[in-house]
């Protein structure tokens, strides 16, 4: 099977790591992946910034980079769901392609570290991937899962918003970030970048020793 | 207005009013998601909802036509009014013309979004609110900060204080729920007996029929719709339902969203008026104030499907922080920053519509299935075409990204400066003075040597 990978803009600048990942991971599983180089944004930014016609344009360009293929995978829950809400079909969320395209469950990872899964907003609500990641993370090897309390809730990333309203989504990742620790995991994990970049942040900023690792990244690991 | 952060910067600094709100509403959503698994068809009576309502706007002038006819005929008098001092006039007219100099009410967020209390105050008129969230609010003079629970931000202790204060000078009253709200009955049970007129809002009115429709939890609804002699209901012309049946729906939907009870208390529904039995006199208002240019906005007017059951605050993230006073409009939470913007004018409440995450919390609740986060998004992009100069540093800068993702060379080229922490895209990494609020929790990423696509070239 051939796909496109789309590593999204943020993922291609400040987390080539999970980009990496993907293309371990499915050429592993026997996925031929190919990374067409004309690709940029899927114009999320704008959108939700109120620049509807900018963000539109960046949906059609995606379209047209990507016409050729007959799926798309991507590590961001967040820019598939916002492709897939305007109107583009084939792009799959990279643990929805896992389980529902490929069918696998268990794809020979092994992680032995306690990891917390935080279910991101628009993987939840917008793209409804339900327990898909938890699926594939119970049948890694080694890990030692733990609930995360209050996992349904928003971390305050919200993109622009954690910008445009900086102390309400301050006053959201506090709380977060306290349930994250009471769990005592080492990773927090997640299906997208950009809610890990503010989890990510602000544990480093308080020196929590917990790292926050994309899922693609455990999903990858080999002993 | 101060604007949403300004307002939420202040009320984040209140650990009281976090505790008090945080508490109350994690309380309430636990018991909502409760009450609605009880019921099998749940999905469905929520398209049904939103059916009606879509229904009911798209035909709302015959509606509107319908129930003033019926108001009519049951021997009630319709009014009409464009805004808020229109309908502060009415009501104002009706009570000199019956020399009242008090009212009672029965809790109504329309009678609060036109300012009523404070209008009738200034032609001599004393509005006596007498749901007890309300009466707190009142008495405290203070501003409601939730739809449904008006003092969600207040705890007993504050509330037992107030009361000592204002309405049982010189007790001491009990610590106990009920003890407190003793000395609540007792002050109201004298203004029920004696307070000639009352005001109401309306949770529906039912075109078919005439009949208005409140749904409460304290009784003190139902002792001001029958005592008074005259009895007036300020109702938004979006309350309107075509038919009887459609309540079927709808007092499924409201109790199980807002109180998460399968039934309220109180349900009074009253046609016109009849001998023998209530008011003497029916007014009815129809209060347009913003509504029609709502309805005039094709992806906006869903906002006006809203029964007001409060269920997407509690549910809010964003809600559940700052609490009701941030968002400064009677409409709160998720539906106010749709709501408030477009009934006031975009310029006048111009940052609300930024004031959510776009986590989607509100619409996975909402009973008549508003989609709160598109319409946010579509404010957003009205805001920014109509409110904001097109020479503006965002404006500018938003330009120069299109630009940049439009071009992969331009792409490529930004990333490279990037590294160096420059151009557009070190903007995601967060390295420009505008996210200071990003930087003051969190460290930033560090900017990684080779991109994907530099890795992708070379393997």
């Amino acid at each position: 099977m051939r796909v496109a990978l789309f590593v999204t803009c943020f993922n291609d600048t400040l987390f080539p790591g999970t980009g990496r990942a993907v293309v371990e991971l499915l050429e592993r599983l026997g996925v031929e992946v190919e990374f067409p180089e004309a690709q940029t944004c899927c114009g999320q930014l704008h959108t939700n910034s109120g620049y509807a016609d900018d963000g539109d344009a960046l949906v059609e360009r995606f379209e047209r980079v990507f016409a050729d293929y007959e799926a798309v995978v991507s590590p961001s829950a967040s820019c598939v769901a916002h492709l897939r809400g305007h109107g583009v079909e084939r792009v799959f969320e990279l643990t929805e392609f896992l389980v529902d395209v490929l069918g696998v469950e268990d794809v020979g990872a092994t992680y032995p570290h306690r990891v917390a899964y935080h279910s991101t907003c628009h993987s939840l609500r917008l793209l409804k991937i339900g327990d898909r990641p938890l699926r594939l993370l119970r049948a890694v090897q080694g890990i030692e899962l733990v609930e995360l309390e209050g996992a349904r809730e928003c971390c305050g990333f919200g993109g622009v918003f954690a910008v445009k309203n900086a102390d309400t989504s301050m006053a959201m990742l506090s709380d977060k970030l306290r349930h994250v620790l009471d769990t005592g995991a080492e990773v927090c994990t997640s299906a997208d970048n950009s809610c890990l970049m503010s989890i990510g942040g602000a544990l480093r900023r308080q020196r929590a020793g917990v790292r926050t690792v994309h899922i693609a990244e455990i999903l990858a690991a080999r002993e | 207005m101060k604007g949403f952060p300004a307002a939420a910067h202040e009320t984040l600094q209140d650990a009281q009013l976090r505790r008090n709100i945080g508490k109350a509403t994690s309380t309430i959503r636990a018991k909502r998601e409760h009450a609605v698994a009880e019921v099998p068809d749940w999905e469905a009576l929520r398209d049904a909802g939103a059916a009606i309502k879509a229904r009911a706007m798209a035909t709302l002038p015959e509606q509107l036509e319908r129930l003033e006819a019926s108001v009519t005929r049951a021997g009630g008098v319709v009014h009409w009014a464009r805004d808020a001092a229109e309908a502060n006039a009415i009501v104002a007219g009706i009570a000199h013309g019956h020399g009242a100099r008090q009212l009672i009410k029965v809790k109504s967020l329309a009678t609060d979004e036109i300012g009523m209390n404070d209008a009738l105050a200034e032609e001599g008129i004393e509005a006596i609110e007498t749901d007890l969230a309300e009466l707190i609010i009142q008495l405290a003079h203070e501003h409601s900060s939730h739809i449904l629970v008006p003092a969600i931000h207040k705890n007993r202790a504050e509330i037992r204080t107030l009361f000592e204060r204002t309405i049982a000078t010189g007790e001491h009253l009990g610590w106990e729920a009920k003890d407190i709200a003793e000395a609540a009955r007792r002050h109201l049970r004298e203004k029920f007996l004696t307070v000639p007129m009352a005001t109401s809002g309306a949770n529906f009115g039912i075109a078919e029929t005439g009949t208005i429709c409140v749904v409460e939890s304290e009784g003190n609804g139902r002792m001001c719709t029958t005592l008074p002699e005259v009895l007036v209901t300020v109702m938004g012309i979006e309350k309107v339902l075509p038919e009887w049946r459609d309540l079927e729906v709808f007092l499924q939907l409201l109790p199980r969203s807002s109180t998460a009870e399968r039934m309220n208390p109180y349900t009074s529904l009253w046609t016109g008026v009849r001998d023998g039995d209530g008011p003497r006199e029916f007014h009815l208002i129809l209060l347009d104030n913003g509504r029609t240019d709502v309805l005039a906005d094709e992806v906006g007017r869903q906002a006006l499907h809203c029964i007001r059951c409060s269920a997407c605050l509690n549910e809010c993230p964003v809600y559940t922080r700052v609490g009701g006073q941030a968002y400064e409009s009677v409409y709160p939470g998720p539906i106010g920053a749709i709501l408030t913007p477009q009934l006031r004018g975009l310029g006048e409440a111009p940052t609300l519509p930024w004031a959510s995450s776009l986590c989607g919390a509100c619409y996975e609740v909402c009973p008549v299935k508003i989609d709160i986060p598109s319409v946010l998004i579509h404010l957003r992009a009205r805001v920014v075409k109509e409110e904001k100069s097109h020479a503006s540093p965002e404006h500018l800068a938003m330009a120069a990204i299109g630009k940049m993702f439009a071009s992969p060379k331009r792409y490529e080229r930004a990333q490279r400066l990037a590294k160096l922490g420059r151009g557009p895209l070190a903007h995601l990494g967060g390295s420009v003075p505008i996210l200071s609020g990003w930087t003051a929790m969190r460290d930033l990423p560090d900017i990684p040597d080779q991109t994907f696509r530099d890795w992708w070239r070379a393997r």
